[in-house]
This record gives structure tokens, C-alpha cells and sequence, in this order.
């Protein structure tokens, strides 16, 4: 059925640290591949080598830029997939119950067998998290690699997320945030974790930790000391060779 | 949003043939024998032919009849499941006049209330959305329900009712529009909070995470013919409630009524497409497009 469980025993999703992201990309294509192999319909491409590039992707990688109030801009990339909502409206507008959110451990996935098309939960969603495949015509979204995390066929270590596992910089966390003392816990208690559009009242489980501030030690720019003419009161050869220079035509002061 | 021609052609013909079977469900015209078969005929085509158009949008109409389901929580299951009620109650009102010549009041006025809560779920598929703050509004449930009142009764020949229902449909649509305009930015949502990585006014996006386009962009952060926006809202209130209130004000005549009605269903088909082609998706804020 497509009504919300009460609680859910556990609460697994993921921790995306925003300052640590370097943009590689890497959970994007690891993400892809994993699941356009595994659960559920392929993830298509279409035109993938013509000039109208299309494709079905899971998670994608935004970068913005922040200009604080004093001190330079920076360039945050941004990953994004489903946040696995604990009030999750794509859940609920779903008519046929092919959207459900696990009692278990709090997972949205989406029952293809079930899915008509009709695209109703991706416009219910403000995150952008779902994407209806353009050849399977069903729903796809983030399963938080359900297929992975209980697979005891596979080695531990890899018994997690496809994005985690492969992100080179450790940007991402995967846990149960039920449990105040795991990782994401933790991570998300002492560096600030947030929601994204806390105004829709989705209640997102992953959360995202925002940028350290960063070391700001007056005016930053590398440039700056070359762009100052050398040796203004140089001695011996460099003082010759200023004065020298400077009285050839096109030479100032 | 995608204005998908389906689901234009869906909302704005089982809207007026819900309102038919509303005025018809009263008892305001009641036909007996083959006139009373036409009548309902004609509703019917409407009504089912939106219905029928709808499912043209979905990739899998063959799992269709699981959308009957999930009707404790989804305005769109309800919608299914409201529809058929009507359809069938109003089809036992109409065997009786058509075959028995009897007119069952009562069963009538159930079918007449079903209709209207079949409008009514129809538009709160789109006024649930908290993602698209033009849309949750309660303006867009009166404003279907005003057009599907002004169809109607056009539909059934009762001018009076119809030049007040259009007078009141034009005004719930000007109402929908101003209401709407200013929506997105008094909901609260904008870059900063989507990235909560500061205001509005310090986050730019720099760089969207592909360079071809997706299907977040072609559903959801449609903009291509805003630019006529304003020219078609007139062209849609001219030919959707004006013209017809003057054709029904002039000396009643077969065609004119025809007319009025093509002129109306025009004018909701571009009211209809504005509706949609209009509506800002909060996921457009991601992408810097908002």
C-alpha cells in the first residue's frame, strides 16, 4: 500500500559531505553501472552517441558557486539521489501502491511490475530523484543499493552503496541514522548535518553537511605578487637591468 | 510543467462531460427514449474520452487497472475509482429513461454529487502538489469546478445557469492566474534552501550535471511558449467565457449555441495549456532555471 508506515525500524540513507566532494563524478558512473546491471530495468541512454545525449540516471552531480558575504566564492559540487523521505509524497500520490517505503529499514523503492507510467511521483518529488526510463517506461529511482547491502555474496567491504563504496575523496556515508551512535549519526550531529527544502516538510533522511568555512588569512590572491614590477629599488645587476629596460621605448617608470 | 496533450485533452473533456452528467444527474433537462439516449451519449464521449485520453500518457495503460488500488492515500486512484462510480450510477439513471421512461430522482442526485467529486478529485491531483506552488492552491479546485459547471451547463442548454457559471468560471480563473503568479516566490523555496548552502543571492548554479537534457528538464522545467503567455491568458478568457456569454445573450439559435460551445472548449484548452506550461517545479531550482 502506498500509506507511509508509522515509524521504520531502521533509518538507512546516506551522509553527503559537501565539503569533502570533489566532483569526480565517480558515484554518478558507479551508480549507473551497478544498476543498469542489477535490480530492476536496464537505465537507458538514448541518442548516447548522437547530438540530443539523453539518459536515465539515479544520482547526478550539480556545482554551484557560494559568494559569501566576505571572502572569496567557492565551488560546491553537489551530489544528489533520492533522499529517502521518511513523509515521502512520491510514496503516497502513487495510484497503483508500485511506490512503497520499507517498514524495515525505511528504503523507497518502486515495485516495476506494478508501475504504469505515469510519472505522477517524479512530479511529486522536489529533489528530482526519480526519472520515469524513457525504454523500460517505469519509474526508476536511488534503492540505496538494496541489492548490495544485504548481499552476503559479495565481500563485505563492498556490502555497501555502489556510490560509497567507489567515491575516491570519502565524501559519502551510508548508515542507520535510527541508531544515534553510527557513523552517520555522529557525522551528522557534529558537523551540522541538513535537510534539503526543509519547507516542503518531506522529512529527508540523508543528509548533507555544508562546507567548513575556510581559512581566510586576509586577501587571497596568488596573482597578486607577480603583477608587482620587480625589484622597484633593486641594487646592482636587477636595479642595472630595471633601469635599463624601463628607458627603451615602450619602458615607464 | 510538460503541457502532455493527453492530459489536456483528459481534464478539459471529462470535465465538461462530468458537468453534463452533473446538470443532467439534477434533473434540469430530462429526455426520455432515444432523446435521452443522445444526451447521454454525447456526455458519455466526453467524459469517457478524457478518461480514455488520460491513459494515452501512460507507458504501461496495460497495468492501468491497478491505479484503482490506492485510493486511501492517491488523489489519482481516487479519481479512477470516483469516475467509474458516477459513470455507472449515472448509466442506471439513464437506463431508466431511456428504456423505462422513468426517471429515478434519487439515483440522479447521487450521480450528479459523484460527478462533482470526480471534478474535484481530477483537480486535486494537481492542488495536492506542494512541489508546484501555482497548482496547491484553493483556487485550481474551484476553477475546474467552475469550468466544468460553465460546460456543462452549456452543454445542456440551460443559459441562465451557464451565463452565471462562465461569469463565475472567468473570475476563478483570473483568480487562479493572480494567485499563481506570485506562488513560487512566496512559498520559501529557492536555491538557497534547495542547496541550503546559503541565500538566493549568494548561490548561483554554476554547472548542471550533464550537458545533454533528462527527463527532470523536459517534464518538469518546461519554459519553451511562455513568451505568449500573456497574449494566450486573453485569448483563452475571449474565447473560453467571453464570446460564448455574448452568443448566449443574443436571440437563442441552434448554431450560435454550437458556437459558444466550440469557442469554450477552445478557450479551456488554452487555459488548460497555460495551466501547465506555466507551473514552476521546485526542481527547476537546482538547475538555476527558476
Amino acid at each position: 500500500m502506498t500509506q507511509l508506515p508509522q515509524s521504520t525500524d531502521r533509518k538507512l540513507g546516506l551522509v553527503i559531505d559537501l565539503d569533502t566532494c570533489v566532483g569526480c563524478h565517480a558515484c554518478v558512473i558507479s551508480c549507473k553501472g551497478w544498476n543498469t546491471e542489477n535490480y530492476g530495468a536496464a537505465l537507458s541512454d538514448t541518442d548516447a552517441y548522437g547530438p540530443n545525449v539523453s539518459g536515465t540516471f539515479l544520482n547526478r552531480v550539480h556545482s554551484y558557486e557560494v559568494k559569501p558575504e566576505t571572502g572569496p566564492a567557492q565551488l560546491i559540487h553537489f551530489p544528489k539521489s533520492c533522499l529517502h523521505c521518511e513523509d515521502a509524497p512520491c510514496v503516497t500520490v502513487c495510484p497503483t501502491g508500485a511506490s512503497y517505503k520499507r517498514t524495515a529499514d525505511g528504503i523507497v523503492l518502486v515495485n516495476e511490475d506494478a508501475c504504469i507510467g505515469c510519472g505522477l511521483c517524479a512530479w511529486a518529488c522536489p529533489y528530482g530523484a526519480r526519472e520515469l526510463d524513457a525504454t523500460a517506461g517505469v519509474m526508476k529511482k536511488c534503492t540505496l543499493c538494496i541489492d548490495r547491502i544485504y548481499n552476503e555474496n559479495l565481500p563485505e567491504e563492498d556490502q555497501i552503496p555502489a556510490c560509497v563504496r567507489t567515491c575516491p575523496a570519502g565524501a559519502r556515508h551510508f548508515g542507520d541514522f535510527a541508531d544515534p551512535n553510527s557513523n552517520v549519526s555522529k557525522l551528522t550531529a557534529e558537523r551540522g548535518g541538513m535537510d534539503l527544502l526543509p519547507e516542503q516538510g518531506t522529512r529527508p533522511t540523508n543528509k548533507y553537511l555544508p562546507p567548513r568555512p575556510k581559512d581566510c588569512s586576509g586577501e587571497i590572491n596568488t596573482l597578486a605578487p607577480l603583477l608587482e614590477p620587480v625589484a622597484i629599488d633593486g641594487k646592482g645587476f636587477v636595479g642595472w637591468l630595471d633601469k635599463m629596460l624601463s628607458a627603451l621605448p615602450g619602458g615607464n617608470t | 510543467m510538460h503541457p502532455a496533450k493527453s492530459v489536456i485533452i483528459f481534464t478539459t473533456l471529462s470535465g465538461i462531460g462530468f458537468g453534463m452528467l452533473f446538470f443532467i444527474g439534477l434533473g434540469m433537462i430530462v429526455p426520455e427514449g432515444l432523446m435521452a439516449f443522445i444526451w447521454f451519449a454525447i456526455a458519455y464521449l466526453f467524459a469517457v474520452g478524457g478518461l480514455i485520453a488520460s491513459t494515452f500518457h501512460l507507458k504501461h495503460p496495460e497495468r492501468a487497472l491497478r491505479a484503482f488500488t490506492q485510493w486511501k492515500t492517491s488523489w489519482l486512484s481516487r479519481e479512477g475509482v470516483l469516475s467509474v462510480v458516477a459513470l455507472l450510477v449515472m448509466a442506471a439513471y439513464g437506463a431508466g429513461l431511456v428504456f423505462l421512461n422513468t426517471r429515478w430522482a434519487y439515483v440522479g442526485y447521487i450521480g450528479a454529487a459523484l460527478s462533482v467529486l470526480t471534478v474535484f478529485a481530477t483537480s486535486m491531483i494537481y492542488a495536492q502538489l506542494k512541489t508546484v506552488p501555482r497548482w496547491r492552491d484553493f483556487s485550481t479546485p474551484l476553477m475546474f469546478l467552475g469550468y466544468a459547471g460553465a460546460g456543462g451547463s452549456l452543454m445542456t442548454g440551460q443559459v441562465d445557469y451557464a451565463l452565471a457559471l462562465l461569469a463565475l468560471a472567468g473570475l476563478l480563473q483570473l483568480l487562479n492566474w493572480m494567485r499563481g503568479d506570485g506562488a513560487l516566490g512566496k512559498s520559501g523555496s529557492d536555491i538557497g534552501t534547495a542547496t541550503g548552502l546559503g541565500t538566493a543571492a549568494q548561490v548561483r548554479a554554476f554547472e548542471p550535471p550533464h550537458t545533454g537534457t533528462n527527463y527532470l528538464l523536459k517534464e518538469m522545467v518546461y519554459v519553451v511558449g511562455r513568451k505568449h503567455a500573456g497574449r494566450l491568458r486573453i485569448l483563452s478568457l475571449l474565447m473560453g467565457i467571453g464570446l460564448p456569454i455574448l452568443l448566449l445573450l443574443v436571440p437563442f439559435g441552434h448554431m450560435l449555441a454550437a458556437l459558444a460551445i466550440v469557442s469554450h472548449i477552445v478557450g479551456v484548452f488554452a487555459s488548460r495549456w497555460l495551466f501547465f506550461a506555466q507551473a514552476e517545479h521546485v526542481v527547476g531550482l537546482y538547475y538555476g532555471k527558476r
